[in-house]
């Protein structure tokens, strides 16, 4: 019995009045966890009711403790009839079970009542005393941490990115089972909410349990989701990134000589503890004995035709046979698992070597009942279908692994859409296992390779393409190949040179479908969906030339069935990447020859094209540096049609057909206006309007070419359902209308939020969904976030000119160029003693005698050196410039109370996994929660907006009561992840059901550390010294 | 296509401070939109009728949510459901309790009670101001009297505890509450010329020297009522004006001293025993409630008005006084010199805030 719960009821405050005649409440509690319950005292006649209650405790074991929500229901006395509830709190414990998180839970927190909303608030304190010893504590999955955010927690390090994990449990929806005919709404809500936080609890545990397998000690990128089948049942599933942690501890000490990640694990074996039984319900091919690993390094890989033709061809001197091994390790490392998937989106630095494209797999199912909640085997055989396909066409590409992997569902009646998509990429190996010390070798040519357009570079055999595309050298370092355009579901690297700033790209498209039933059905949506994908990609690719732009960030694309369409929404921040060549315009040509007017047109089409396209690269500040041919050498002979994407669709019949997304074999982008729809979608192209002056938007954690966040922050959702007037749909008509939905609410939060201009809008994140015949639901979480565009335009400027002289030098002067940039370019700059710094530090401390001893010449010390210098001097720009979620990691926990004075206090919420103008020195663990409300009295709650404003302040105001009582002051990475609205106005009724996730944290104000700007330098020195050791 | 449901909700919640003026209005949505449109937002943000309505509607939304909490505005403060910066908190507070002079002087010494109310329809029509807004400000005044009714200690003290009003506010509705407490008239044509401000200035003297927890701190409670003791005790100073003698003697004291000193001497020699006899007759009959309520028709008519016809300037009016309050330490026959100087420091200060054009 590993551990005891304790509980302390301390006192209530604006409650319900209860009782009409006193206009007072006779309060009391119920505390209940697992199957025991305890009660308080009723306290008489008071709407501000003071407890103070005893310890309850509860002695339970711990898989109750993960599993278990505490449960905390507040009443009112009755003496002659039944008890009334005023509502209830669950809370879950999870954080209190891992020692760095949270201690005490201890705070007001709203009572919900899912008729009523919140009624009041009660103030509660939570502790867990765990009396096992490490080892018995380890059984459980007790101590495994898990995080939202997709990319490194700031005060952690990478030991280790195991890899993925996933999980999945059923069971009947409570709400479609008989009792509930004869239950309360209000019995039935809770029944779903409390059978919710159970399966998220067992679910975690699940997970918890697979990583501690893989040895890990962390789950990041955690995304847990779950589809309400309806009839068939209730899934939750879950997917991540197993890692190994290191926390960062004190920001003083410098780390210890020889860091590679191999010393690492041996001086740790906390990190790695012996392997012990496993109890996970079902197993996957993932736990494979890890002792082996060691030794299968450099054995297994054969490697196929794509790879070997890859290295030679274009990769340079040491390139080649460097390649190749490095391929090789990689591979290996990852063809142990069933699925090389990361959920993550950003990286550490080198992490990401190449990026191959986009791949995603879509299925269509029918859903059946789920007899048997302990044998989840049909939907885990339907994943496992669908991220088979992932990984096949990742390899298609040349790649091993896939980097920002998601999967979503779509549910309408019995037809489900499963969707997965990630990123084709290939890894450097360090992180992904045991380094060995042979390895640190290659590591460091890699080092050199990798500049900063290294992940641009093709992956994939030039000779040998899995499909037609049109390549030419790097603009950057003219070696190697890249693509002409690049789609990516990933954040864009920290590193990566782009010019201008990014913007929003969104594709929009709705196709109208017969209404049908099972069969008939699955069958009418998987023919339609190659189509939609076909289209969405156009569109998107239309819309990026528009932009003058050649690559996508953060792509994600929504397929939502409904009764009678199916909806497409893709989103993704374009940039212009300074590697990739400049995109070709856009060439309209009509079908009807010798028709005078319609040829006018035409060029009056081209012609507004053409404006249009020259104001966004003005716009968008895109104006790369001229390059004459000569320098990039001639363009590969290979003028063929391009495309990132790959992806199929399959029905339930393994009928797996692939999609070529290329458009044939066209020199330049040609759009044939030959009927009225290529006229439509011409058109609506141009209509697109940018953002107000003064605002950016953009998908992914931050806004390419914008750097000095200032400090406030908006978080918000906003919601619109739209209906449809039934009459002769059509499918432009819908086009229109749902193009119109999505351009509105742009505008809207433009407008909203035009008094933090200058800001962008960071992480927007839109969902579609189709609750009725003719209602249309789209939902947008984002982040506001503003910033100083005096700077903003010094840095910009700087950008240009960095890639401008970067094109024009040549490897050797790369190195040192940009601390020359540094100190000259910014003579503003807060830290003008940099250069003497860095150098002092690398030749006194930052290069340990142990490594200088290794350095076989002089030579090698000196390059050593400029290496570390330029990177030095990278990262302090990336510093002042605040931009580098990645580069941050090396401030170190600080333990300053946070900074809220005020009655309540302030608790943000961001999308994003960091706070502009602040530290992060803390994470309290995993906030997801489950809400669901309904009302039987719509008119008088302000009818469905009033109703479902009231709910989602609601659920904000319950998100920060738990992170405050946490000891937290922000949630980062937040996400809605569902928002599932019902109504039913003839009978004034409406439900709706909301889970958002987040990470709690602690964080302390940039300005608050007066300490940090002193240490910054410093702390850059470090950080770049750790990286030159590791290099070595 | 209709927009079905439109919401957005923020994590630090957004307060348009025009729109919300406009709400506190009480103008509907439709006239809102349509007056900011006429004050050109479109043009400078380029933004469509649509979108306007759209946040209009919104903010509408949000403000009604807020409005249970501002009738209790430390619950603002400690409610979870609203993110708002302390500041934002008080600029919520302090416009939802202003109110408008035109409508205060309508209410002013009324008795906050549902009769009332029927006539706020009335009050609307005459002051242009739209019901919705009369309705908040009425019952703003009628929350703010109920809560303070009964309680013990000062009043602006409590007032700000309570409703966390600025200072200057709480000291406005304070005089609200003490005018609708002692249901002044306020209302008579000759009243007319006032302005709350005058009447918030007399009140706030009055709280100050004529209520129970003017004279005792100790005992302080009911700033609201006025202290019944002393209204009975001014009785006695009743005989300035009935002994002939005494006002004789007053007059004569009055006039020695302000001989040469003040413009309208003559006037003001010709007028003392009128105006001596209404001031005396004033304090003297404030033991009937009904002249209590008469107090500052009296005030106006019996001294006001007399030394406005005559063209006293200002600073005359004030020699006058302090001479004609000073004067009656002098006079030896009469005993009741501390409660004289409670009620003409009062009154003093009362009458000349009061007398302008």
């Amino acid at each position: 019995m590993p551990g005891k719960l304790k509980v302390k009821i301390v006192a209530g405050r604006h409650l319900p009045v209860m009782d009409r005649a006193s206009d007072l409440t006779d309060a009391f509690v119920e505390v209940k966890f697992g199957n025991t319950t305890f009660k308080t005292d009723v306290y008489l006649k008071s709407l501000n009711p003071q407890w103070n209650s005893e310890w309850f405790k509860f002695e339970v074991d711990d898989e109750d403790l993960q599993d278990e929500p505490l449960q905390i229901t507040v009443l009112d006395h009755d003496t002659y009839s039944a008890n009334d509830a005023i509502g209830k709190v669950y809370i879950d414990i999870d954080p209190l079970l891992y020692s760095e998180a949270a201690t005490v839970i201890s705070g007001w927190f709203p009572i919900y009542d899912t008729i009523h909303g919140i009624r009041g608030e009660i103030n509660v304190v939570v502790k867990v005393d765990l009396f096992n010893d490490l080892n018995r504590f380890r059984q459980s999955s007790c101590g495994v941490k898990f995080f939202c955010t997709t990319s490194i927690p700031k005060c952690y390090r990478a030991v280790i990115i195991h890899g993925f994990v996933e999980e999945l449990v059923v069971n009947e929806d409570p709400e479609y089972q008989w009792i509930d005919r004869i239950r309360t709404p209000r019995a039935s809500n809770e029944a779903r909410q409390r059978l919710i936080s159970l399966m998220s609890g067992e679910l975690q545990r699940k997970i918890g349990l697979k990583v501690l397998e893989m040895r890990g000690n962390a789950v990041v990128g955690y995304l847990q989701c779950f589809d309400l089948e309806g009839e068939s049942g209730l899934v939750v599933r879950a997917i991540g990134t197993a890692c190994t942690l290191d926390k960062l501890s004190s920001p003083a000490a410098f780390l210890p000589a020889c860091n590679s990640p191999s010393k690492e694990m041996k001086e740790s074996p906390l990190v790695h503890p012996p392997s012990h039984g496993c109890r996970s319900t079902h197993n996957s091919p993932i736990h494979t004995a890890t002792g082996s690993r060691l030794t299968q390094n450099f054995s297994v890989s054969v490697p196929t035709l794509i790879y070997t033709g890859m290295g030679s061809g274009s990769a340079g001197k040491e390139g080649g046979p460097f390649k190749a091994l490095l391929r090789q390790q990689t591979q290996s490392a990852l063809e142990q698992r069933e699925f090389p998937f990361f959920t993550l989106t950003a990286f550490p630095p080198g992490f990401l070597v190449h990026v191959g494209g986009v791949v995603s797999a879509r299925s269509v199912k029918l859903l059946d009942r789920i007899h048997n909640p302990d044998e989840p085997e049909t939907r885990d055989a339907w994943w496992a279908e669908i991220r088979q396909e992932i990984k096949s066409h990742a390899k298609a590409l040349g790649c091993h692994a896939v980097v920002g992997y998601s999967e979503s569902t779509s549910i309408c009646e019995e037809v489900c859409i499963l969707s997965a998509s990630g990123t084709a990429a290939v890894l450097n190996p360090r992180f992904l296992q045991d380094g060995t010390v042979e390895g640190c070798l290659e590591q460091r040519l890699e080092e050199n390779l990798s500049t900063r357009c290294g992940f641009c570079h093709i992956p994939y055999d030039e000779l040998n393409m899995p499909f037609p595309a049109h390549l030419t050298y790097c603009y950057n370092c003219r070696k190697q190949k890249v693509p002409d355009v690049l789609f990516t579901t990933i954040d864009l690297p920290t590193d990566a040179t782009v010019i201008g700033k990014g913007c929003l790209i969104q594709a929009r498209l709705c196709r109208l479908k017969k209404k049908a039933q099972a069969e008939a059905n699955a069958t009418a949506i998987s023919n339609l969906l190659p189509f939609m994908e076909y289209e969405v990609h156009t569109q998107l690719m239309n819309k990026l030339k528009l932009k003058g732009m050649n690559a996508l960030f953060g792509l994600r694309i929504q397929i939502t069935v409904g009764e009678n369409m199916l909806m497409g929404l893709a989103s993704a921040t374009g940039v212009y990447l300074a590697a990739l060549p400049t995109p070709g315009g856009i060439q309209i040509a009509g079908k009807t020859p010798n028709d005078g007017s319609y040829e006018q047109h035409i060029s009056h089409m081209q012609k507004k094209i053409n404006d249009t396209i020259a104001k966004n690269k003005e716009l968008y500040e895109i104006n790369p540096p001229e390059i004459s041919e000569e320098i990039i050498g001639s363009p590969i002979p290979e003028p063929r049609q391009r495309s990132r994407l790959l992806r199929s669709q399959s029905e339930s019949s393994d009928e797996v057909t692939e999609l070529d997304l290329s458009h044939g074999k066209k020199d330049a982008f040609v759009l044939e206006i030959d009927d009225t729809d290529a006229m439509e979608d011409v058109h609506s192209l141009l209509t697109d309007v940018p953002p107000p002056s003064g605002f950016y938007s953009c998908n992914t954690e931050i806004m390419p070419g914008i750097n000095n966040w200032t400090s406030e922050i908006q978080m918000f959702t906003s919601v619109r359902v739209i209906r449809l007037s039934s009459l002769n749909l059509t499918n432009q008509a819908l086009n229109k209308n749902f193009n119109d939905l999505c351009e509105n609410l742009l505008k809207s939060l433009y407008f909203k939020l035009r008094s933090m201009i200058p800001c962008c809008l960071c992480h927007v994140n839109f969902t579609v969904s189709l609750p009725e015949d003719e209602l249309i639901q789209v939902t947008v979480t984002a982040v506001a976030i503003t910033f100083d565009k005096n700077q903003a335009l010094q840095t910009t400027k700087t950008s240009v000119e960095k890639s401008l002289q970067r094109a024009s030098t040549d490897n050797e002067e790369l190195l040192q160029f940009p601390l020359e940039l540094c100190s000259d370019s910014l003579p503003s700059h807060p830290f003008p003693p940099v250069k003497e710094h860095l150098e002092s530090a690398s030749s006194n401390s930052g290069i340990p005698a142990a490594q200088r001893d290794r350095c076989s010449s002089w030579i090698e010390l000196i390059k050593l050196k400029a290496q570390t210098i330029r990177r030095g001097s990278i990262k302090t720009t990336v510093t002042v410039e605040k931009a580098s979620p990645v580069g941050d990691g090396n401030f170190r926990n600080r333990s300053a109370p946070p900074c809220a004075n005020s009655t309540v206090g302030v608790v943000k919420m961001t999308p994003l996994s960091f706070i502009p103008g602040a530290k992060i020195t803390k994470y309290l663990g995993i906030i997801n929660m489950f809400f669901i409300r309904e009302t039987t009295s719509l008119r008088e709650e302000g009818g469905v907006s009033g109703f479902l404003h009231a709910f989602i302040a609601e659920v904000f105001a319950m998100v920060r009561a738990h992170v405050a009582a946490l000891g937290g002051n922000a949630v980062v990475s937040y996400i809605m992840k569902q928002c599932v609205f019902m109504e039913n106005p003839n009978k004034n009724q409406a439900q709706c059901l909301i889970n958002v996730s987040g990470d709690a944290v602690v964080f302390v104000r940039e300005s608050d550390l007066e300490v940090v700007s002193s240490q910054q330098p410093t702390t850059n020195c470090q950080s770049s010294c750790t990286e030159g050791e590791v290099t070595t | 296509m209709t927009s079905e449901l439109d919401i957005f909700v923020g994590n630090t919640t957004l307060i348009d401070e025009d729109v919300y003026r406009l709400w506190l209005d009480g103008y509907s949505v439709t006239d809102a939109v349509a007056l900011r449109v006429r004050s050109g937002i479109l043009e400078q943000t380029g933004a469509t009728a649509a979108v306007l309505q759209s946040d209009t509607m919104d903010h509408y939304r949000t403000f009604h949510m807020l409005e249970r909490l501002l009738h209790a505005p430390p619950k603002l403060l400690h409610q979870l459901i609203f993110q708002i910066p302390p500041s934002r908190q008080a600029l919520l507070i302090e416009r939802y309790y202003a109110f408008d002079e035109a409508f205060v002087w309508e209410v002013l010494g009324k008795k906050l009670s549902k009769g009332t109310k029927k006539d706020l329809d009335d009050i609307s029509t005459k002051t242009g101001i739209t019901l919705k807004s009369c309705r908040r400000q009425f019952d703003n005044f009628k929350r703010v009297f109920k809560v303070v009714e009964e309680m013990r200690g000062s009043l602006v003290d409590n007032i700000q505890q309570h409703f966390l009003l600025s200072d200057r506010l709480a000291r406005d509705y304070a005089a609200i509450v003490f005018f609708a407490n002692n249901r002044f008239e306020t209302g008579k044509k000759k009243l007319q010329y006032l302005s709350f401000g005058d009447f918030a200035f007399c009140a706030e003297l009055m709280i100050q020297n004529g209520t129970l927890g003017a004279v005792d701190s100790q005992m302080d409670d009911m700033d609201m009522d006025l202290d019944k003791e002393f209204l009975q005790d001014m009785k006695e100073l009743k005989v300035l004006a009935a002994d002939k003698d005494l006002l004789d003697l007053h007059k004569s004291l009055v006039c020695t001293a302000l001989l040469g000193k003040l413009g309208v001497f003559s006037e003001m020699e010709a007028n003392f025993k009128n105006l001596s006899r209404g001031l005396v007759n004033v304090a003297a009959k404030l033991t009937h409630n009904k002249d209590v309520r008469d107090l500052f028709v009296d005030l106006v008519e019996k001294f006001v008005e007399p030394c406005r016809s005559d063209h006293w300037p200002l600073s005359d009016v004030r020699f006058f006084l302090n001479q004609y309050s000073a004067s009656v330490h002098s006079l030896d026959g009469f005993r009741h010199q501390a409660l004289w100087d409670r009620y003409m420091g009062t009154l003093r200060g009362c009458l000349l805030r009061l007398y302008h054009d």
